[in-house]
């Protein structure tokens, strides 16, 4: 239990998708006007990876890692050079069968949600998620975990940088800073208030 | 080399960047700029599919559905960085190893798919590949910039070659340490997006408030 506590606790502050790693930083600069909408897209950024990310894992511990064919008598291929489509492809899936079930069974969720799900196909965010799944060989059980945590994380950060904008557009910025400059020095201000998690061992 | 075709080669380099005006592919252009090498291989790999990509797509767009090709292109793109991931993998392991996940990211990176939708649907396949290495060259540009200036002032080496002689071995170069870190790419491509933006003042963007003084109290 601990273990998974740990892990959630890293992949929320310690390894900040959004702030350590950098991912998904074109929607997280772009939809972080207002803290309604950061909600929103935060919120289905969490539940996108929740469930993208321990898909993919049954699909990579099944299908693709070195070895995994054994149970069909086929021990000596590796077919990890798909994974990239494969990944992209669970992920475009998955966002469209959301999408349907949203609209069907929660309709005032998908109202909600609704503009943002197609852009998450394209946010790095929930690819990078599956891929570091990948690259540290997560089981399915710390994927779970791990899927929702990165998630919150990434929710996390696009909901603080989107508080300190809402107040900043009354503030005073150089013309050439305007916009698109003064958002990358407050992210990047953000950023290092979230490297003093990284003293944290676990 | 006709007008338009020089436009759209030359055009995204500065006039109409893909990281500081359009704000695509933000992502990478953070995260692999901490060393110089890393940097020119990624930029190398994404203008290779950016360029590949729209060439290809350009040649299908006649024959594929509207409703149909954003799987369309998805597909040729993640098919072109299988095929980048794999060759680097095999040739140039260890910087695979530091690129880690970024390579595979370049599968939503915008500048690509952005590129595809927007240029390559609609023009022919030589002026779409002319826009994507353009495209691929203006986010190159970036990269490289940051990537000199951390990785120069940050350890005193570039490519691993030492420049600036460090204190600790006998110099007088302190490196910034801070420029080894996450944060400090957010403010270099501030800085850059402030002077590209004093330069160019057409790049710049309105206010959202018009701040102005209402009343003065009499003690000023």
């Amino acid at each position: 239990m601990e273990h998974y506590v740990n892990l959630a606790i890293k992949a929320i502050f310690i390894e900040n998708l959004a702030l350590s790693f950098f991912l998904g930083m074109c929607t997280f600069l772009a939809i972080s006007r207002k803290v309604e909408t950061a909600i929103g897209l935060g919120v289905a950024v969490v539940v996108v990876q929740a469930v993208t990310v321990p898909l993919n894992a049954v699909i990579y511990h099944g299908l693709l890692k070195p070895g995994a064919l054994a149970w069909a008598g086929l021990s000596a291929i590796d077919l990890g050079f798909l994974g990239l489509i494969t990944y992209i492809g669970v992920i475009a899936a998955v966002v469209q069968v959301l999408e349907m079930f949203l609209d069907r069974y929660a309709p005032a969720l998908y109202h909600a949600l609704g503009i943002f799900l197609p852009l998450i196909t394209v946010n790095c965010a929930i690819l990078a998620g599956s891929l570091f799944m990948v690259e540290r060989d997560y089981s399915v059980s710390e994927s779970i975990v791990y899927g929702v945590a990165s998630g919150l994380g990434w929710a996390l950060a696009i909901v603080v940088l989107a508080a300190v904008r809402e107040r900043l557009k009354y503030s005073d910025v150089p013309a050439g800073l305007q916009g698109l400059g003064i958002t990358f020095v407050t992210a990047g201000l953000i950023a290092m208030a979230f490297l003093a998690f990284s003293g944290i061992q676990l | 080399m006709k007008p338009e075709a020089r436009k759209a080669l030359i055009e995204p380099i500065i006039e109409n960047n893909p990281v500081i005006l359009q704000v695509l592919g933000i992502c990478s252009a953070l995260a692999v700029t901490s060393r110089l090498l890393p940097s020119l291989i990624m930029s190398l790999a994404l203008t290779a599919v950016t360029a590949f990509s729209c060439l290809f797509i350009s040649m299908v767009r006649k024959a594929v559905p509207a409703n149909v090709r954003i799987i369309v292109q998805m597909t040729i793109i993640a098919s072109l960085v299988i095929v980048v991931d794999q060759l680097l993998r095999a040739y140039l392991p260890e910087v695979s190893r530091q690129l880690s996940v970024f390579v595979g990211l370049i599968i939503t990176n915008c500048i690509v798919l952005g590129r595809a939708e927007a240029f390559a649907m609609k023009n022919g396949p030589w002026l779409s590949f002319l826009d994507g290495i353009g495209h691929g060259l203006g986010y190159s540009a970036i990269l490289i910039l940051v990537a000199v200036v951390r990785e120069l002032f940050g350890t005193g080496a570039l490519l691993g070659y030492p420049l600036l002689p460090l204190r600790s071995a006998g110099g007088w170069y302190e490196p910034n340490g801070l420029l080894v870190l996450a944060p400090s790419a957010f403010f270099l491509i501030a800085a850059i997006i402030w002077a590209v933006r004093s330069w160019k003042p057409a790049q710049q963007e309105k206010d959202e408030f018009r701040i102005h003084i209402v009343h003065r109290t009499g003690a000023s």
